[in-house]
């Protein structure tokens, strides 16, 4: 397969033509306008549709109508778009559609900054809108990667039919690297097996009913029992985790994106200078992944750094509920754009070895 | 014997949610009836909005997709420009409309996309229970203007046939009533057409019915028409207001 040197932005476009999605609706914000720029210039040559919608809002219901009518199709944004959006990302849940959503962050909260922050972790993993749902969210580090987990999301969202959010940093859209391409699949048409058919118009033939509103209360507790199970399911089929000189490690980073590049260097600075280092890295931040964490020995892990481009750091309560109290967690982090390097985490790291020993 | 009158095809054969003497249900009525006219009931994508209209998805016997809360026109645009062979009109009222789905009617309408917009406007929220809505007319009591609409604080009702005439891109907009029989007969015509001209590929048609709410109101079905007659019907005055090709 031949290397192309591309823009991350960019990169995740291209992969999602290659994943077979032929719809995409987006609104023009920082730092992501690489996206809907390329698929103004690509969708129309690989027969899809692109639309500049008048909102961000406008543009999610796009892509939810798209799904309805079978399209795989894909939206993206950042923070304040990302808010705008869920009303839009509640109903694709809440009707059982598939679809992606890319948030390629920036500080916040509210308009926050421009520059590249990991600020919506806890919007993506917790409640990407109102209602008590969950999606999919996987975290790119590299380019590379941000294009491999851009091609499986649509696998993902189709597979559980169910919104499935790519979760990336300014850096990694904006930065570029060489990649290897997927091939391109041809577009399939999503078979719609949501229930709003069975309880509206189950007499229909070869008709549908695309809802996120059940009207009965029954109905809408057996949708909701039925999604819980299908999380269940995530938790143990769908967890994607990096772990990074962790079998001997005292000190044990849990970084994500582009906090991982910087913490992977710090680890190996901090082994070179005889410190046990190692890193966990989520790759799904949901399903987040418990049990790397708990497999952690806890008599030889002294403490764990939670390493974040946003203060305070957001992945602290899942840190630890894997751990369970039995191992400290500290953190380490830049925020609001500021840029967070390798020495900021070494340094972090050995000034709480320091303060430990007193 | 022949009949002469039936339930359409592209209507479930199920008693409507709708309050009595609501003519919601001859708005519906009207477009199942031009889906089988037209032959066309597994091509049809009705695109359903958030209040009393929502509930066309327990009657429109073909592919329905249910909106968020004024998106209609934006859901619309996702639909048809993925299938542009299928029949898709959305179904909204004044509220989803012209209150929160303002922009995105707008735009849907400034973009000149080949769907059938069918505005159903009764002045008021029926749903959530009668509150002010942008076409409620001046001195109209709702829940939330209890002495009713006052303009100094409320404005006036929104004239959206008017407002949208201001844009290029549509290709048809008009207004009819659906307060007697000969009126329901111009609406029918006026979605017939708006209908063909979406089959013929030439644009964006807004077709908006005055129509009333018995309940909400606080006047019976037959009391609603006259106040129709004496009131919405002058604020709104029905024609068309654009038939063109540009």
């Amino acid at each position: 397969m031949k290397k192309l040197f591309l823009k991350g932005n960019e990169a995740v476009a291209e992969a999602a033509v290659l994943a077979g999605c032929r719809f995409f609706a987006g609104y023009p914000i920082t730092p992501q306008n690489e996206i809907p720029e390329y698929m103004s210039r690509r969708m129309p040559r690989a027969g899809g549709v692109f639309i500049q919608g008048e909102s961000e809002t406008a543009s999610v219901c796009m892509v939810y109508g798209a799904a309805a009518m079978g399209k795989l199709a894909m939206t993206s944004s950042s923070g304040p778009g990302i808010s705008l959006k869920a009303e839009g990302i509640s109903t694709l849940a809440g009707a059982q559609l598939p679809a992606v959503i890319v948030n390629v962050m920036r500080g916040g909260p509210g308009l926050g900054t421009i520059q590249a922050a990991q600020s919506d972790y806890l919007h993506a993993t917790k409640a990407m809108g109102h209602g008590g749902f969950r999606v999919i969210v996987l975290a790119p580090s590299t380019v590379q990667e941000a294009v491999d987990l851009t091609y499986q999301a649509f696998g993902l969202a189709v597979k559980y039919q169910n919104p499935v959010v790519v979760l990336m940093d300014g850096w990694i859209g904006s930065m570029m690297e060489p990649v290897t391409l997927p091939e391109a699949k041809e577009p399939v048409k999503n078979v719609y097996t949501g229930r709003g058919t069975r309880c509206f118009n189950p007499g229909g033939t070869g008709v549908n009913v695309v809802v996120s509103c059940l009207l009965e209360p029954v109905n809408q507790e057996q949708l909701n029992i039925q999604m819980g199970a299908m999380y269940e399911k995530w938790r143990q089929e769908e967890v994607l985790v990096e772990e990074y000189l962790t079998a001997d490690a005292e000190y044990v980073v849990v970084a994500y994106g582009t906090a991982a590049r910087a913490a992977r260097t710090a680890v190996g600075d901090l082994r070179e200078r005889g410190v046990k280092a190692g890193m966990i890295r989520p790759v799904s931040l949901y399903p987040f992944p418990y049990d790397a964490l708990k497999r952690l020995d806890r008599e030889q892990v002294r403490f764990i750094l939670d390493t974040e481009m946003t203060l305070p750091v957001q992945m602290m309560d899942d840190i630890r509920l894997g751990v369970a109290d039995a191992v400290p967690v500290r953190s380490c982090g830049r925020s609001g754009g500021v840029v967070l390097t390798n020495e900021d985490i070494a340094d972090t790291l050995l000034q709480f070895i320091e303060e430990e020993g007193k | 014997m022949e009949t002469i009158y039936a339930r359409p095809k592209s209507l479930i054969d199920r008693a409507t949610g709708y309050c009595p003497g609501c003519l919601h249900g001859v708005a519906t009525r009207l477009i199942a009836e031009l889906v089988d006219e037209m032959d066309v009931r597994s091509e049809t994508v009705a695109v359903l909005p958030v209040g009393c209209g929502t509930l066309g998805m327990m009657h429109f016997n073909m592919d329905v997709v249910v909106s968020p809360h004024g998106r209609t026109p934006a859901v619309a645009t996702g639909v048809k420009r993925s299938a542009p062979e299928k029949l898709v009109f959305s179904y909204q009222g004044d509220g989803d409309l012209a209150a929160i789905g303002l922009a995105e009617i707008m735009h849907a309408a400034n973009r000149g996309e080949n769907f059938t917009v069918v505005f159903i406007n009764n002045g008021t929220y029926g749903m959530t229970g009668g509150q002010l809505a942008p076409t409620t007319l001046v001195g109209q009591k709702s829940t939330t203007t209890p002495e009713g609409r006052n303009p100094a604080e409320t404005g006036y009702p929104m004239m959206m046939c008017e407002i949208l005439s201001q844009l290029r891109a549509p290709r048809y907009i008009a207004r009819f009533s659906l307060d007697c029989p000969a009126n329901v007969i111009q609406a029918k015509k006026g979605l017939r057409k708006a209908f063909e001209l979406q089959r013929a590929g030439k644009g964006f048609a807004f077709v908006e019915l005055l129509s009333n709410c018995p309940t909400n109101w606080g006047l019976s079905a037959l009391e609603c028409l006259d106040w129709m007659r004496e009131n919405t019907m002058k604020a709104f005055p029905l024609g068309v207001f654009r038939d063109k090709e540009e």
